[in-house]
C-alpha cells in the first residue's frame, strides 16, 4: 500500500480497495461441462434424424421390406437396384431430375448474379424491391402452389388470358389453334413449369447469400477498377465474379442439392404427369416405396445417385477452398 | 506531364455542404499537397477531380481542357487510396497488367511496362504473390506500381501512408517522393498530417471547412501563415496565438526565449510567462507556461535550445523576449493576417 501514500490518503483519492478475487468455480465456468451440453442437442439431432435414416434407408435398400412388413429383412444384395432400371417410370424419373436440376442451376446461377448486381446498386425503391425478392422464400410451398396452379391453370390461367389478349394465341396465331396452353398437362411445358418454380422459390436464398459476399467487396475496389478503365463487363467478369466465385459455388450447390432431393413442386403440381413425362426420382421414391408399398425399392430409387451428388459437392467445395488458398 | 486546374468547384450533398467554390492549379510536374483537419472536404475534392464525384458547380481542368463531364476513366488521372484496393483474388502481376488490358495494350508492351514498373518500385520479387500475402509496404508498392504503369498525366494519393507502422512510413514517404521526381509526373497528395504536407510538397494547400485556407511553399505557411487557422494548424508544436488589444498576435515558440539567455537582442516585445511545465524533447525542450496581464491569462509553448534551459524554472515567472520582426498580427474577428500593430 505504499501507492496510498503517494494518492494522498485512501478515500480520499476516490479509490477503494478492489475486492479479492474469489475461490468459487460454478458450473458455467468449467469448459468441458459447459461444451458437452451445449453440444449434445446438435449431436442428438443429427445421429437421430440424420443419420440413423440414412444407414436405415441404405439398409432397407439392400432387403426386401415392404410398407405392410418392414421388420423382414431378408438380405436381397443389388436386386432393388437392377430391377429399378428396367421400369419405364425411373428411365423418365432419372432423365427428368438431372434435366430439372440442370436447367435450375443455370437459370439460377444466372439470375442470382443479375439480382444481386442490382440489388448492391442504390436506386429508389430499393427497400421494397429486397422485401419482394425475399418474398418467394417467406411463402409456404403449398400455399405458392395454389398461386401457380391457378397460373399454370388448364382453362383458367391468366398467362393464357394474357397471351390471347395480345394475340398470341388462339386460334390462328403463333402459339397454336388451341385457347390454352396445358402447361402441366405437356411434357416440356411441365417439366419447364417445375423448373421455373423451382428457380422461382430458391433464388431469394442464393441472392442473399451471394449479397453478403458482394456487398463485403470494398466500394473503392471498383472505384479503382473505373480509374483503371474497365468497362461494366470486365468489371464483373474479373473483379465481381472471382471475388465471389466461392460463395456461388456454395450458394447453387446448396440450393440444387435440395431441389434435387425435393418432391413437393411436382408433387403439388404436375405429379409426374402425363404419364411419367415429369417425373423425378424423389417423387418415383415416394410413390414407389410408400404409396406402393415396396419400401426397399423406395429406398434403393432414393439412394440412386446418392454416390454422385456425393462427389459433385465433394468436387465443388475442394474447388472452392483451392480458390480461396 | 500535366496542369490541373479547379475552378470555383462546390460540392453539396444534400444540405451539406462539402466544397464551397475550391479554386486552385498545379504546375506542371509538381508534387502539390492537399492537407486539413479530418471532414474538411480534401477526400471530396480528390474525388471530384478523379470524376469519382460530380461537382455541384465548377469545373476540373487538365491541360486546360474541361473534363468534368468525362467519366474516370476518360481522364487519365491515376489515384492510389488509402486502403490501395488491390483486387484481392488478382497475383501482383495481374494487378498491375489490369490497367493495361483494360486499355487493350499488346501483350508484349504491356509486359515490357511492368517489368519497369516493378523494376522502378523494386517489386520483382513478389509478381506471383496473392494481395492477402503481402505487407503494408509491399502492397502500397505494388498500388503505385498498378497507378504508374499505364503512365498517367496526373497522380492523385488519397493518404496513402496512414494504414503503414510509423517506422515504414518515413521510408515510403522518401520513396513517393523519389518516385514523383523519377517520373516527373503532377502529384496531388492528401493528408490530415501537416508534418507529411509540409515535408514532401512543393507547396501545400490547407483546406478548413470546405474551403482553402492558404496555398503556397511549406515555408511561406510556416513563416507567413495568412490566418489563424494556418498559424494554429501548422508547426509541432503550432504558433502560439494570443489576444491583445483588439488583435491576435502570433509567434513561433521557438521564437520566444527567455530574456537571461539573450540579454543582447534588441527591438522586442516582452512576455511575464509563468512557467507550469517543462518537457526534453532530445534535440530541444519544451515549456508549458501562461502568460497573463494585458494577454489574460493564456497558454503559450516556447522551444528552448540547450544553453537556454538552464535559465528556467518550473514555478517561476520569467521575462521571455519574442522579436518584434518574427510577430504576426490578425484580425480579431476575421482571423486573416493584417499589418503589424504595437506591443
Amino acid at each position: 500500500m505504499r501507492n496510498e501514500t503517494v494518492l494522498g490518503g485512501g478515500a480520499a483519492g476516490g479509490y477503494e480497495e478492489p475486492s479479492q478475487c474469489s475461490e468459487h468455480v460454478a458450473i458455467a465456468d468449467r469448459d468441458g461441462v459447459v461444451g458437452t451440453i451445449m453440444l449434445a442437442p446438435a449431436v442428438i439431432y443429427v445421429i437421430a434424424l440424420v443419420a440413423v435414416p440414412f444407414f436405415l434407408a441404405i439398409a432397407l435398400s439392400l432387403s426386401d421390406a415392404t410398407v405392410g412388413n418392414p421388420s423382414a429383412h431378408q438380405f436381397v444384395g443389388f436386386d432393388n437396384f437392377t430391377s429399378m432400371i428396367y421400369e419405364a417410370a425411373f428411365t423418365f424419373a432419372l432423365r427428368n431430375s438431372i434435366i430439372i436440376t440442370a436447367a435450375t442451376l443455370v437459370l439460377l446461377t444466372v439470375l442470382t448474379i443479375l439480382q444481386v448486381e442490382l440489388l448492391a446498386r442504390d436506386f429508389p425503391g430499393k427497400r421494397i424491391a429486397q422485401i419482394l425478392l425475399i418474398l418467394p422464400w417467406a411463402m409456404p410451398v403449398a400455399l405458392a402452389a395454389i398461386g401457380w396452379l391457378w397460373l399454370l391453370d388448364s382453362e383458367f390461367s391468366p398467362i393464357d388470358w394474357l397471351l390471347r389478349a395480345v394475340g398470341l394465341l388462339g386460334p390462328g396465331t403463333v402459339l397454336g389453334p388451341a385457347n390454352n396452353l396445358y402447361y402441366l398437362g405437356r411434357e416440356w411445358l411441365g417439366i419447364g413449369a417445375v423448373v421455373v418454380i423451382n428457380v422461382w422459390r430458391t433464388l431469394p436464398l442464393s441472392t442473399i447469400i451471394v449479397l453478403a459476399g458482394r456487398t463485403a467487396i470494398p466500394n473503392e475496389v471498383y472505384e479503382q477498377a473505373e480509374l483503371d478503365g474497365a468497362g461494366y463487363f470486365r468489371t464483373l467478369f474479373q473483379i465481381t465474379l472471382p471475388a465471389l466465385a466461392i460463395l456461388l459455388i456454395v450458394a447453387i450447390l446448396f440450393t440444387v442439392l435440395v431441389i434435387f432431393g425435393d418432391m413437393t413442386v411436382v408433387a403439388l403440381t404436375t405429379r409426374g404427369g402425363p404419364g411419367y413425362a415429369t417425373e423425378i426420382l424423389p417423387y418415383w421414391a415416394y410413390l414407389k416405396g410408400i404409396q406402393g408399398g415396396a419400401l426397399s425399392q423406395g429406398a434403393a430409387i432414393a439412394l440412386f445417385l446418392f454416390p454422385v451428388l456425393l462427389a459433385a459437392s465433394v468436387l465443388a467445395l475442394r474447388m472452392a477452398y483451392r480458390r480461396e488458398g | 506531364m500535366a496542369i490541373l486546374e479547379v475552378r470555383g468547384v462546390a460540392k453539396h450533398f444534400g444540405d451539406f455542404s462539402a466544397l464551397n467554390g475550391i479554386d486552385l492549379a498545379t504546375r506542371e510536374g509538381e508534387f502539390l499537397t492537399i492537407v486539413g483537419p479530418s471532414g474538411c472536404g480534401k477526400t471530396t475534392l480528390m474525388r471530384v477531380i478523379a470524376g469519382l464525384e460530380k461537382p455541384t458547380a465548377g469545373a476540373v481542368l487538365l491541360n486546360g481542357k474541361v473534363v468534368t463531364p468525362l467519366p474516370p476513366r476518360a481522364r487519365n488521372i491515376a489515384m492510389v487510396f488509402q486502403s490501395y484496393a488491390l483486387y484481392p483474388h488478382m497475383s501482383v502481376v495481374d494487378n498491375i497488367a489490369f490497367p493495361l488490358k483494360a486499355r487493350r495494350v499488346p501483350k508484349a508492351e504491356r509486359e515490357r511496362r511492368i517489368r519497369w514498373a516493378a523494376g522502378v518500385l523494386g517489386i520483382g520479387g513478389l509478381l506471383h504473390r496473392r494481395p492477402a500475402r503481402l505487407s503494408g509496404g509491399e502492397k502500397q508498392k505494388v498500388a503505385l506500381a498498378r497507378a504508374i504503369v499505364r503512365k498517367p498525366s496526373l497522380f492523385i494519393f488519397d493518404e496513402p501512408l496512414s494504414s503503414l507502422d510509423a517506422q515504414v512510413r518515413a521510408m515510403a514517404r522518401a520513396e513517393l517522393r523519389q518516385l514523383h521526381d523519377r517520373t516527373g509526373v503532377t502529384t496531388v497528395y492528401v493528408t490530415h498530417d501537416q508534418i507529411e504536407a509540409v515535408g514532401l510538397g512543393d507547396r501545400v494547400a490547407i483546406m478548413q471547412a470546405g474551403a482553402l485556407r492558404q496555398i503556397g511553399s511549406p515555408q511561406e505557411l510556416y513563416y507567413e501563415p495568412a490566418n489563424t487557422f494556418v498559424a494554429g494548424f501548422i508547426g509541432t508544436p503550432p504558433m502560439n496565438l494570443l489576444k491583445h488589444a483588439g488583435a491576435t498576435v502570433g509567434f513561433r515558440p521557438e521564437h520566444a526565449m527567455p530574456r537571461a539567455a539573450v540579454p543582447q537582442f534588441k527591438d522586442v516585445a516582452t512576455l511575464q510567462v509563468c512557467i507550469t511545465r517543462v518537457e526534453f524533447l532530445g534535440s530541444e525542450w519544451l515549456a508549458y507556461g501562461t502568460v497573463d496581464g494585458e494577454f489574460g491569462n493564456a497558454k503559450v509553448l516556447c522551444k528552448l535550445r540547450e544553453e537556454a534551459i538552464g535559465k528556467v524554472k518550473v514555478g517561476e515567472v520569467q521575462e521571455f523576449v519574442v522579436p518584434r520582426a518574427q510577430l504576426r498580427f490578425f484580425d480579431k474577428e476575421t482571423g486573416r493576417r493584417t499589418a503589424p500593430a504595437p506591443v
